[in-house]
């Protein structure tokens, strides 16, 4: 009984975010004028694991503390990449696939590096790496356009069996292979010990280098498939500062109503998932009410703002000021 | 942790002459002003220095407030659209009321802008939010009014005859008035940060806010005090560049957020607050605009521009902007 409540206390904020989204996934669905549908369904869901990739990378620095403004950059690029790479054959697609996959991790990697071996702040880092990588996005793929393997992409865009989005199917088996190990080895339990005390986890011989080198190189990748899945959907690549600008944005906000803080050390990423899904459903909610198009860029910021304002009930739970400091 | 990094740090005289990261700075502004007079001449005539000058003072001005934000730990990524904020309200205040209008355009852009640093000191200081998330949240914010101003219908987007003259005007000698407008800027910037206790205190909050506050400062209103001086130094910046380009256009601050923090990194000054001075921004300003218009000059298409920019930045702080080896 202890161990339950002990669960729910731990994990509040996924609880929360997942009855958020269910509530406003309710509304829309019975609000939307076709009802749900396999193809409602599977378009909301391809648009929805796009920011729900970029925010599961998100989650990997912040965890540590950290923060990557580069993830949006990293899913242009690999958006770009793969429009050029992803072609062909499926066997030439897969292997597109892999090296697009391999050049995200890359530069994943190179944050990581930078900011471990080079001791740099994050924060800056990643604004300048993310500089070089939106510069090789524009290298690669100068004006919009390109192609990519259609029988791949109608695959991973279309539905299993008739009903399942598969979209959905590759976030799932994203977080069984890539997430869950992650979360329960060495270097992904050590990634929370830096989060939540750096200089403890240290003096308690905590991976710390390899610990953050692979939350960083692990974003990159996630960003990669993020930007891979794009790909898919739009069958063209696209090097646009804005849609990177605002894909790192959301991802932080996604993180944030997940239930991770920002502080580092508590959270995970399936609650990023269900707070880039909570984002997705209020866009998709300003359609279905009818805004007005000119007020939909004020409202999604005071959503944004208001759901980042959150945090700061942490303020109510503090018993001495002092620790307001830290 | 009490012992010192740098033995000259001890004494004051010498911490200023010997500053590692002024040093660095300023010899590659040289460098480069050498490396660009054998590509050309033109590179040190002084037509093209005082023009580089008058470029970098919106720089400038935009780098004095985030810097004043980075002093205390925190960091401004609300500057994009507070900049195209400033401008927008300066010029339609200009157009809904005529002659007074144009008498009141400045000051209202400029206070627009120091409004949004007001609500984002607040969300800083009693909301305690990061800083970084509650400004580009803002920035959203922002962005979503001005989108709102502009659409439905057209308010006036011409810069004033005043905006304009301050802007480009070159009266004084040939000095251009943007110019001035920077070392006026800078000199308020130096003494509030030296010479008055609020400099004091920012410092001391960027140090350790705990300390500073078990000292009896009022931490919070340091921290409003500084979003608030950074968010008008943004919004004075966009009602200068609309002057400079005679319009006021959507997203015209979008370029201005990396170079922004950059030169304020590269002038020495810690990202994680309580160290830094403003000569270092000085020369982190012009380093940055001498980069882009090397660039500019050498026909560099945008995408090796940008990998450039990225690369050049990450090489000068692995230089000399590392963090210490601190785990003791």
């Amino acid at each position: 009984m202890n161990d339950l409540r002990h669960r729910i206390h731990h994990n509040g904020g996924l609880l929360a975010a997942i009855g958020l989204f269910i509530v406003m996934f309710i509304i829309y669905v019975s609000n939307h004028p076709v009802g749900l549908t396999a193809a409602v369904a599977t378009t909301a869901s391809n648009k929805a694991v796009l920011l729900a990739l970029v925010a599961m990378a998100q989650t990997l620095p912040v965890l540590t503390r950290g923060l990557d403004l580069s993830v949006g950059m990293v899913f242009i690029l690999a958006n770009c990449l793969a429009s050029v790479l992803v072609v062909g054959t499926i066997g030439e697609g897969f292997l597109g696939i892999a090296i697009v996959l391999g050049a995200g991790a890359l530069a994943g990697f190179i944050n990581g590096a930078i900011i471990v071996w080079g001791r740099l702040q994050p924060i800056i880092t990643t604004l300048a790496t993310g500089a070089v990588y939106y510069g090789i996005a524009l290298y690669v793929r100068p004006g919009p356009g390109g192609d990519v393997q259609s029988d791949i992409a109608d695959f991973a865009t279309g539905q299993l069996f008739g009903v399942i989005p598969t979209a959905l199917v590759v976030l799932l088996a994203i977080v069984l292979i890539v997430w869950l190990p992650y979360r329960n080895s060495v270097l992904g339990r050590a990634a929370y010990a830096v989060g939540s005390n750096e200089q403890a986890a240290y003096m308690s011989g905590v991976p710390v280098q390899r610990a953050k080198l692979l939350a960083y190189t692990l974003a990159g990748f996630l960003a990669a498939i993020g930007g891979l899945m794009l790909t898919f959907n739009t069958y063209s690549g696209e090097a646009s500062a804005p849609i990177a600008g605002t894909y790192t944005l959301n991802s932080i906000a996604a993180v944030v109503i997940g239930g991770t803080s920002l502080f580092g050390g508590w959270g995970s990423a399936i609650g990023s998932i269900f707070g880039a899904f909570v984002l997705r459903t209020i866009e998709d909610l300003l359609f279905v009410f009818d805004l007005d198009p000119l007020w939909q860029p004020l409202f999604q910021g005071v959503v944004l703002l208001a759901a980042v304002s959150l945090g700061a009930l942490r303020v109510l739970r503090i018993r001495n000021r002092l620790e307001l400091f830290a | 942790m009490s012992e010192s990094k740098l033995p000259v740090a001890t004494i004051p005289a010498l911490r200023f002459a010997f500053d590692r990261s002024l040093v660095i700075a300023f010899s590659c502004i040289i460098l480069m002003l050498l490396g660009g007079a054998l590509y050309s001449r033109e590179f040190l005539s002084p037509e093209y220095l005082l023009q580089q000058l008058q470029i970098s003072a919106f720089l400038g001005i935009i780098a004095s407030g985030a810097m004043m934000v980075i002093l205390i730990g925190h960091i401004d990524l609300s500057i994009p659209w507070t900049v195209t904020l400033g401008a927008m309200m300066a010029t339609a205040v200009a157009g809904w009321f005529g002659e007074t209008g144009n008498l009141l355009a400045i000051p209202v852009g400029v206070f627009c802008g120091a409004m949004v640093g007001l609500l984002n000191g607040l969300g800083v200081a009693y909301l305690r939010l990061p800083s970084m998330i509650f400004t580009l949240g803002m920035n959203a914010v922002v962005q979503g009014l001005m989108v709102l101003h502009t659409g439905g219908f057209a308010p006036q987007d011409h810069a004033t005859d005043a905006m304009h003259f301050l802007a480009v005007g070159r009266p004084v000698f040939g000095i251009p008035n943007a110019l001035l407008i920077w070392v006026v800027v800078g000199a308020l910037t130096i003494f509030l940060l030296t010479r008055t206790a609020f400099g004091r205190r920012v410092y001391a909050v960027g140090n350790r806010e705990a300390a500073a506050y078990l000292s009896g400062v009022n931490t919070n209103a340091v921290i409003i005090w500084c979003f608030v001086l950074s968010g008008a130094a943004a919004a004075f910046a966009g009602v200068l560049l609309a002057g400079y380009s005679t319009k006021a256009y959507q997203a015209m601050g979008d370029p201005y957020l990396l170079p922004a923090i950059a030169a304020v990194v590269l002038g020495g000054t810690n990202i994680l607050g309580g160290r830094g001075n403003y000569l270092g921004t000085i020369a982190g300003v012009i380093l940055i605009t001498l980069l882009q218009s090397i660039l500019a000059v050498m026909q560099m298409p945008e995408a090796g521009r940008q990998i450039i920019y990225g690369v050049v930045i990450l090489a000068m702080l692995l230089a000399y902007g590392r963090g210490d080896i601190d785990r003791k």
